[in-house]
C-alpha cells in the first residue's frame, strides 16, 4: 500500500516502529478528527453554565419569606356584624371587607381588579369607588362603571367548628366571572 | 514678556507636562489628530464631524441633550444617595430633609426635573431620527440599540418615581406594576398563564408570577422600595451606560451622523 501524502493530511510526528496502527499521539491532544466533538462539548458546557447562572439569577429574585400580613385570620363572631353593612374593620390590616346580608356573609378583597388600587366604600352612594381611575362596584362586588374588566374577588370564608369564629383565608380567591361565587367556600350561609 | 515665554517653555518642556500631553503643542494637522487619538477623553469625540451633523436644525441635538441629561442625573443622583435611605421608615422623611435641610435643596429638584427632561428629550431624539430616515441601513442596528435605551430611560423614570414613598408614588407603582400581571405565560392574569397547571392547581398565581419577582411580594412594600432603589441607582444605569457606549460607537462606525435628505 503506497501512501501518498496530501497537503492536508496529518503526518505522525514520531513514527514508532511496531506500534499499533492506531493513534500514537499523546492522550488528550486535539486533532482534526476529535475537534468537532471537543468544540461541541465546549459549547454545551458553556450553554449549561450560562443556563445555570440565569436560573440562579432568576430564582434569586423570588423571596422565600414575605413580610406581609398573614393571609388567614380570625374575624370574630357573626353577632359582631350588622346585617346589611359593609364592615371596614379589617380593611387596613388584612385588606378585607366583610359583608353580611340577610342570607349570606362574604369577604371581598380590597384590591381593585383594574390595576390594583384600594377602592373606598361610599355608604351614602351604596358603592365601592376606586380613586385611581374611577372603577365602581356594587356592594356585591360586581363592577358597573369605570375601566375595570371584572368584579372584585371574594376570599375563602368559613366558621371554625372549634370556637365558632369566622375565619377568612385570602390564599383562596373566588372570581365571579369564572362562576366561582356559587362555591360553598366563598360564603357563609346564615 | 521674554520671562513669560521662558516660563511657558519651561512648563511645556517639563517632564510632568510631557508625560501628560505626549504630542506637544498641536500646531500642525498631524499633531492635532495625534493629540485627539492619544487621549482617552478627547478620542470619545470623533476627530472629524460632517458639517451637516453640526446643524441644530437637523439633529436638534436631542441625542446629545439626552446624554447630557443622563450625566446630570448621574451626578445629582450620586449626591442624593449620600442622604437618602431606601427603607419605609426613612425614605419619605429623607426626601423632605433633602429639600428642607440638606445644603442645596435644589439638588433634588434638579434630579427630578432632569429626569422629566431626559424622558422628553429621548422621545424627541427618536422622533427626529425617524423623521430624517436615519434608521435606514446601515443604521438599523443602532435604531434597535436606541429602542432598548428608550425602554431603559423609561424604566429609570419608573423606578425613581417610587423612591419618595408618598401616596402618589405608591399608587402609581401599584398601577404600573399591575400591568406585569398581564405578562403572557408569566403573569397571573396573562394570556396562557391559566394553562400552566398541575391537575387543577394553577402554577402561576399572585405569589409567584412576574409581578411578584419585580416587586418582591404580593403588594408594594419595603421589599419593592429596596428593589427599585437598587435597580434605579445601580443596575439600570450600568446597562444603559454600556449601551450608550455601543450607541455612540455605532454612530461613528455607520459613517457618522447621517446627512440631510
Ligand atoms: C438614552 C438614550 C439615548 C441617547 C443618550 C442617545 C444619544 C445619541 C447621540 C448623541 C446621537 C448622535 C446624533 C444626535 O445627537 O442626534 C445619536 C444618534 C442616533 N440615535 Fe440615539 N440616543 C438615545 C436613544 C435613542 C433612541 C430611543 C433611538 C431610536 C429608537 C435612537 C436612535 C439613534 C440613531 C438611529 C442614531 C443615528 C442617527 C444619525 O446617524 O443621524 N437613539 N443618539
Ligand atoms: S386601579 Fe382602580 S380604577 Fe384603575
Amino acid at each position: 500500500m503506497s501512501e501518498e501524502i496530501t497537503p492536508y493530511q496529518v503526518v505522525p510526528k514520531t513514527p514508532l516502529a511496531g506500534s499499533a496502527a492506531g493513534d500514537i499521539r499523546e492522550q488528550g491532544e486535539i486533532t482534526r478528527r476529535n475537534f468537532p466533538f471537543v468544540l461541541t462539548a465546549a459549547w454545551l458546557a458553556l450553554t449549561a453554565a450560562l443556563g445555570g447562572l440565569t436560573s440562579v439569577l432568576g430564582r434569586f429574585m423570588f423571596p422565600n419569606v414575605l413580610f406581609e400580613p398573614v393571609q388567614r385570620f380570625k374575624a370574630g363572631f357573626m353577632s359582631d356584624y350588622a346585617v346589611g353593612e359593609v364592615d371596614e374593620r379589617w380593611k387596613d390590616k388584612f385588606g378585607i371587607w366583610l359583608v353580611r346580608t340577610e342570607e349570606i356573609m362574604y369577604a371581598l378583597i380590597t384590591v381593585c381588579t383594574h390595576l390594583g388600587c384600594t377602592p373606598n366604600w361610599l355608604p351614602t352612594q351604596n358603592k365601592f369607588k376606586c380613586p385611581c381611575h374611577g372603577s365602581g362596584y356594587y356592594k356585591s362586588g360586581i363592577n358597573f362603571e369605570g375601566p375595570t374588566p371584572r368584579p372584585l374577588e371574594r376570599a375563602k370564608i368559613f366558621i371554625d367548628p372549634s370556637d365558632g369564629q369566622i375565619v377568612v383565608d385570602k390564599a383562596k380567591q373566588f372570581h365571579q366571572e369564572r362562576g366561582e361565587w356559587v362555591d360553598p367556600e366563598s360564603f357563609i350561609k346564615l | 514678556m521674554a520671562d513669560l515665554r521662558a516660563l511657558q517653555d519651561g512648563i511645556v518642556n517639563s517632564q510632568i507636562w510631557k508625560s501628560i500631553f505626549r504630542v506637544g503643542i498641536p500646531n500642525t494637522n498631524r499633531k492635532r489628530v495625534l493629540a485627539v487619538l492619544g487621549s482617552l477623553i478627547l478620542h470619545l469625540h470623533p476627530v472629524k464631524v460632517r458639517r451637516s451633523g453640526t446643524r441644530m436644525s437637523y439633529t436638534w441635538c436631542m441625542g446629545g441633550t439626552t446624554f447630557f441629561l443622563f450625566l446630570v442625573e448621574t451626578v445629582t443622583g450620586l449626591l442624593l444617595m449620600f442622604y437618602y435611605r431606601p427603607t419605609i421608615e426613612y425614605a419619605f422623611t429623607d426626601i423632605m430633609d433633602l429639600r428642607e435641610q440638606a445644603p442645596f435643596g435644589i439638588m433634588r429638584e434638579m434630579h427630578r426635573w432632569g429626569a422629566h427632561a431626559m424622558v422628553i428629550a429621548v422621545w424627541l431624539h427618536m422622533f427626529r431620527v425617524f423623521m430624517t430616515g436615519s434608521y435606514k441601513p446601515p443604521r438599523e442596528f443602532n435604531w434597535n440599540v436606541g429602542v432598548i435605551l428608550l425602554v431603559l430611560t423609561l424604566l429609570l423614570s419608573f423606578t425613581g418615581y417610587l423612591l419618595p414613598w408618598d401616596q402618589l408614588a405608591i399608587w402609581a407603582i401599584t398601577v404600573g406594576s399591575s400591568m406585569a400581571r398581564a405578562t403572557p405565560g408569566a403573569g397571573n392574569e396573562g394570556p396562557m398563564s391559566g394553562l400552566i397547571k398541575l391537575g387543577d392547581i394553577r402554577l402561576i398565581h399572585a405569589g409567584d408570577d412576574a409581578r411578584f419577582a419585580l416587586i418582591g411580594g404580593r403588594s408594594i412594600g419595603p421589599a419593592t422600595l429596596l428593589r427599585f432603589y437598587v435597580l434605579h441607582c445601580v443596575a439600570i444605569p450600568l446597562v444603559a451606560g454600556f449601551l450608550m457606549a455601543i450607541h455612540f460607537w455605532r454612530v461613528r462606525k455607520d459613517g457618522g451622523i447621517s446627512g440631510p435628505l
